[in-house]
């Protein structure tokens, strides 16, 4: 077992997947002579030189184009895009290539690419830096959306990501970049499957990325008063795993979603949908959400704060749903 | 593999397949437009009468390993690429025998064998993947080219220039070839662009740039054969500037009010089919006998290829949700 952050997770993660496919090589802004806007590729350009470890301009579009151009021409690129808010100057080869290609060429080609973009709020960097937009890409036939909540996704999820044929998008909360924990390495993960990561009864919590540590202590908090809350971590947005969603819901018949993203048009409602289709049958109570509040993330701390999910209006919400 | 030659052999043999290749495309897509007011071919449909002598030139300096990103004015430059005549206008009446497999249409046109991908019709879209095309290719050591067509409408796009900045500052194989037919759509270039040199703005990012008469498939030729050998030879960039005119209407639903009759007619004086042929005749390279003979064999595979199409077949429609992602083993 090794103590390692969620930082040096995904930085050992992608060292070794370097080591092991000479195909594989990193690029973005910064992610060589600065270290990385996240400190995630500290290190890799010593390591690896400027040409697998690339600093970009500031073109998103551009650099991200080339990431799917470099993919169909046999490279196994990680493109890191700074924030997820700055993909937005990218969505265009996001959607309209990357995501697209197979289908338009009739399964001729395929984008093997893999998109690493710091997402969430909670650090008063205002509207433009503080946008949680997974739910968002989540839309979209042809990519995969992965939101890891754990040091050990952080690491585990590359490998398969790089191995997968098509585009995958990985989305790192940067609140968690600090985190730590104990971890075997290397890490297996897979990145079909949502996980359970605390058992319970009563309620489910289901939620991802940086509301899965809030979702867990309200858990324990909720244990302390009697509820035994059951917490799933998504921790694959699309596609979802709606089998881990039914069978949570079969098992405590009560639901609360948890997603940073703003809740029109969201993951969360999306989720509720589902549940309402496939397992409408097992609800005893109505099901509930939290998501961000609907505004630009604010500035000043008590107003973010009050915009995001939080473990007092976790336990609230339980509280409602449970009629306690 | 042996490189082309830098410099064109302009012998009888190769007048003809230079003409060849032109009326090919000329007689392709005055088929498309037929099939269009059928309803055979549905969509958008963008023809490519009047710029032939960009693809057909610029495709005799590209190797079988080179890879070409296009536009949605593509039908030329797959059918000199190499695409069956038969599978692209099966694609563009939808059939799952077309080079596509139905899901692209005119705008879409792919082909792997061919080292053709697509067929973008987000206008600049192209650029940055061919720039990572040719980012592999200088990445794992191949001497190759990505030719990278597109109009002067995409010069005014970010990806545009964030490409050439990309290509330049990381030395990439790239031709790029601005297909400058004057109208991005409907807005002439001098309403879009303060500056309208577009080469200059190429060689603003010091990359090797020239302007070339588009409307002359030997002068392309020649421009395009000195461009590959100089990116084979360096890895770096290159990009040219064929000043060419779109014939037809942007298209099928433009009523063209934003050029008067005039200008075309002018325009198609100096066609390429034209001049090279009134050239080639007066050079005696080519005889009336040659014409003749082209045009029956155009008319042929044009003919074969509208079988072709016709007889082609619809995807079930239990197979919508193919192609999205890759289908995964359990």
């Amino acid at each position: 077992m090794t103590l390692m952050s969620y930082r040096e997770a995904a930085r050992g993660a992608i060292r070794d997947a370097m080591q092991a496919d000479s195909r594989v090589f990193l690029m973005g802004e910064d992610v060589g002579h600065y270290g990385g806007c996240y400190a995630v590729s500290k290190g890799l350009l010593e390591e690896f030189g400027p040409q697998r470890i690339r600093d970009t301009p500031l073109s998103e579009s551009g650099f991200t184009g080339a990431g799917i151009g470099a993919a169909m021409g046999g490279m196994r690129p990680i493109v890191e895009i700074m924030t997820c808010n700055f993909s937005l100057l990218a969505l265009d080869q996001i959607m309209n290539n990357a995501a697209t290609i197979r289908h338009m060429s009739g399964g001729q080609f395929h984008v093997p690419l893999v998109i690493r973009l710091a997402t969430g709020g909670g650090r008063q960097l205002g509207a433009q830096h503080s946008h949680s937009l997974e739910g968002w890409y989540a839309h979209i036939p042809g990519i995969r959306v992965l939101a890891p909540a754990t040091v050990e996704d952080a690491a585990g999820m590359i490998a398969p990501s790089l191995a997968d044929p098509d585009p995958v998008l990985i989305f790192e909360n940067a609140l968690l970049y600090n985190d730590t924990a104990e971890i075997e390495w290397p890490v297996a993960a897979d990145i079909d499957h949502a996980a359970i990561r605390r058992h319970g009864t009563d309620i489910s919590l289901i939620t991802y990325g940086g509301s899965l540590g809030k979702s867990l202590a309200a858990a324990e908090q909720m244990a302390a008063e009697g509820i035994s809350a059951e917490v799933l971590d998504l921790r694959v947005l699309r596609p979802l795993d709606d089998d881990a969603i039914m069978a949570t819901i079969a098992k405590t018949r009560r639901c609360i979603i948890v997603d940073e993203g703003w809740r029109s048009g969201s993951i969360s409602a999306e989720i509720m949908a589902r549940v309402i289709e496939q397992g409408f049958w097992h609800l005893d109570a109505p099901l509930a959400r939290l998501c961000s509040a609907e505004v630009p993330i604010p500035y000043a701390q008590h107003l973010e704060m009050a915009a995001l999910p939080s473990v007092d209006g976790i336990i609230a919400a339980a509280r409602t749903v449970l009629g306690r | 593999m042996t490189s082309p030659a830098p410099k064109v052999r302009l012998d009888r043999q190769h007048c003809r397949e230079l003409l060849h290749q032109m009326i090919r495309i000329r007689r392709f897509e005055e088929k498309c437009a037929e099939l269009y007011t059928q309803e055979k071919i549905r969509g958008f449909l963008h023809l490519y009468i009047g710029e032939e002598a960009v693809a057909v030139g610029v495709m005799q300096a590209l190797l079988p390993d080179d890879a070409i990103v296009a536009t949605y004015r593509e039908h030329g430059h797959a059918l000199v690429r190499g695409v069956s005549a038969g599978r692209i206008l099966a694609e563009m009446y939808g059939k799952q025998e077309g080079c596509s497999r139905g899901r692209g249409g005119s705008m879409h046109l792919f082909d792997a064998a061919t080292r053709f991908y697509g067929g973008n019709a987000i206008v600049g879209g192209g650029l940055p993947v061919a720039t990572g095309l040719a980012l592999a290719d200088a990445m794992l050591s191949r001497a190759r080219v990505t030719a990278c067509f597109f109009g002067e409408g995409a010069v005014a796009e970010g990806e545009f220039h964030e490409s050439m900045n990309l290509a330049a500052l990381w030395q990439l194989p790239v031709l790029f070839v601005c297909e400058n037919n004057l109208y991005a759509m409907g807005t002439a270039l001098d309403l879009s662009e303060s500056q309208t040199d577009i080469s200059a703005k190429a060689a603003s990012y010091n990359i090797a740039s020239e302007a070339v008469d588009g409307m002359n498939v030997v002068n392309v030729e020649a421009a395009a054969r000195k461009a590959a050998s100089a990116i084979r030879e360096t890895g770096k960039p290159y990009f040219l500037e064929c000043r060419t005119y779109r014939f037809r209407a942007h298209s099928m639903f433009d009523p063209q009010l934003y050029r008067d009759k005039a200008e075309v007619e002018e325009w198609t004086e100096k066609g390429p089919i034209r001049r090279f042929t009134q050239w080639a005749l007066e050079a005696g390279e080519l005889h009336e006998a040659d014409l003749q003979d082209i045009e029956a064999i155009v008319a042929q595979e044009v003919a074969e290829a509208v079988a072709f199409a016709e007889a082609g077949t619809w995807e079930p429609v239990a197979d919508l949700m193919r192609h999205v992602g890759a289908e995964r083993q359990p």
